[in-house]
């Protein structure tokens, strides 16, 4: 099967049934994507599709040839962090650190939807063209990822700082 | 999860001709049955892809929409035209799932999605879904999320979509493509209550393949909405959930549609809310009677009888709410 991860073609010879995040940790030595319940319920498994956020771990890989998928590994790496990842250490948004690749991949996910106007269930104007990213927001956008150590009002924080403050710049921007 | 033979379809009559074999089954977004795979709780020899497939949404006749069945649930709840024709569809998207679920997961897989029934994902309970004439351990077991409508001794699931309660408010129609061509179901038939015969869900047969939604507009959609309630204040099943849409002339009611999700083994169209409701008037005591009127044959069982009176003030309170924005708009 072909594959483009984080910018890199590929080929790699797996089962049908290897998911993506199995695909990415086991057969790709990428293991900056994290595993936490396997079953799509904490999102520590988030990755990017065609700039996306998806839980690689409900995806069959089989599904993906071809599309680009970039993981936490493609984001940033160490001296040169991506913002979003700089302002998490700046607000504490992590403490054991399980989850942050998945929270990170999820907000550069969130703030492209937001860019696209694309609505939450705490929007209060359905029909708004575009929305302020609210601390409800937020919370609302994020609710897929999980962090048992209770960090989420240094994650909040940071993608506010990263992302509330651009939509002020501009109204378009690019999320990753 | 059991080896299975992966093959994609190019048009929805080579997938039917796939679908239509034994032990295949049709992949969408993936995120319930790839779950319920890896428990072997589905075991297909065959996946057919069928996720590249009706992925527009299009303009229907007069004001209306056809969604194809392989849009994903985002792509719906963003569409301006669902937004602002039938904001109670947008919302109770909106009001499912997680942020990277709705991404990957499709409209035709949202509607064929499986009970979240801890007992049918349990392999070590009993479950007539999952083992015909075994036997049900949710009946007297842990039941709070259980169904109050519609229930047999033999299956108290509740279908978990609450993109499918709103559709069933707007009174969608499905369409499917099988062996025999194409017809059109509206959605309250597709799925079955659970009867003596849990295990068969929707009257969809081997082979059938869901192509689309169509939405008709009407004049209840503009005012429509979408209330959920549920144990955490996102991401969690419904306990109880509301679509609903007014129309009104004056302090008179035209038009209403009312369904609720949460409470059966498939969205409950509250008809008797509606007859009690239609052509009287739009006030707080007629909202509660009317909501009594459909939970009468409720019936509660160890954990979940909080249900009825939480469903009956979520009917009456979205009612209310939707009359009092009417009001504003004029």
């Amino acid at each position: 099967m072909r594959f483009n991860i984080n910018g890199q073609r590929l080929e790699v010879e797996v089962d049908t049934r290897t998911s993506l995040l199995d695909l990415l940790r086991d057969h790709l030595q990428l293991a900056g994507t994290k595993k936490g319940c396997n079953q799509g319920a904490c999102g520590a498994c988030t990755v990017l599709v065609d700039g996306q956020r998806i839980n690689s771990c409900l995806a069959l890989a089989v599904q993906y040839q071809d599309r680009k998928v970039v993981t936490i590994d493609g984001v940033g790496a160490p001296g040169s962090l991506h913002p979003l990842q700089e302002a998490f250490v700046e607000h504490d948004g992590f403490q054991c650190g399980y989850c942050t690749p998945g929270q990170i991949c999820s907000a550069l996910g969130m703030a492209d939807e937001l860019a696209r106007g694309v609505p939450s269930y705490v929007t209060e104007d359905l029909t708004a063209e575009t929305m302020a990213l609210t601390h409800d927001e937020v919370r609302e956008r994020m609710s897929g990822n999980l962090c048992r150590c209770g960090a989420y009002n240094g994650i909040v924080e940071a993608i506010r700082e990263t992302f509330a403050d651009a939509q002020a710049e501009g109204p378009k921007r690019e999320a990753a | 999860m059991t080896p299975f033979r992966y093959e994609t379809a190019l048009d929805a009559s080579a997938a039917v001709k796939l679908g239509a074999a034994s032990g295949a089954k049709y992949l969408g977004g993936g995120t319930n049955l790839v779950d319920l795979m890896r428990e072997t709780i589905e075991r297909p020899d065959v996946l057919v892809d069928v996720s590249s497939l009706a992925g527009e949404i299009t303009d229907g006749d007069a004001g209306g929409v056809i969604i194809g069945a392989g849009v994903k649930n985002t792509t719906v709840a963003a569409d301006r035209r669902i937004r602002e024709r039938f904001p109670v569809l947008a919302q109770s998207i909106l009001a499912g799932a997680s942020g990277q679920i709705r991404n990957m997961a499709t409209v035709g897989g949202n509607i064929m999605q499986r009970t979240r029934c801890i007992y049918f994902f349990d392999d070590a309970a009993r479950c007539n879904k999952r083992e015909p004439g075994a036997g049900c351990d949710a009946v007297d077991g842990f039941n709070r999320n259980h169904a109050i409508l519609g229930a047999s001794p033999a299956c108290v699931a509740t279908h978990p979509s609450d993109m499918c309660v709103a559709l069933a408010a707007l009174g969608a129609t499905v369409r499917v493509e099988g062996p025999g061509g194409v017809r059109e179901i509206p959605i309250l038939d597709v799925h079955r209550l659970p009867g003596e015969t849990p295990h068969i869900e929707t009257v969809l047969q081997a082979g059938d393949l869901i192509t689309a939604v169509v939405l008709g507009a009407n004049g209840v959609a503009p005012r429509s909405s979408y209330r959920k309630v549920r144990d955490r204040s996102s991401y969690a099943f419904a306990l109880v959930s509301v679509a609903a849409g007014l129309e009104l002339d004056g302090e008179t009611i035209t038009d209403v549609r009312l369904a609720i999700g949460g409470v059966a083994h498939k969205p409950w169209r509250a008809h008797v809310a509606e007859a009690a409701l239609k052509g009287g008037p739009a006030s707080t005591a007629a909202f509660r009677q009317a909501a009594e009127a459909e939970l009468a044959p409720a019936r509660g069982l160890r954990d979940n009888a909080f249900k009825i009176e939480l469903a009956t003030r979520l009917i009456a309170d979205t009612l209310e709410k939707l009359s009092q924005n009417a009001e504003t708009a004029r």
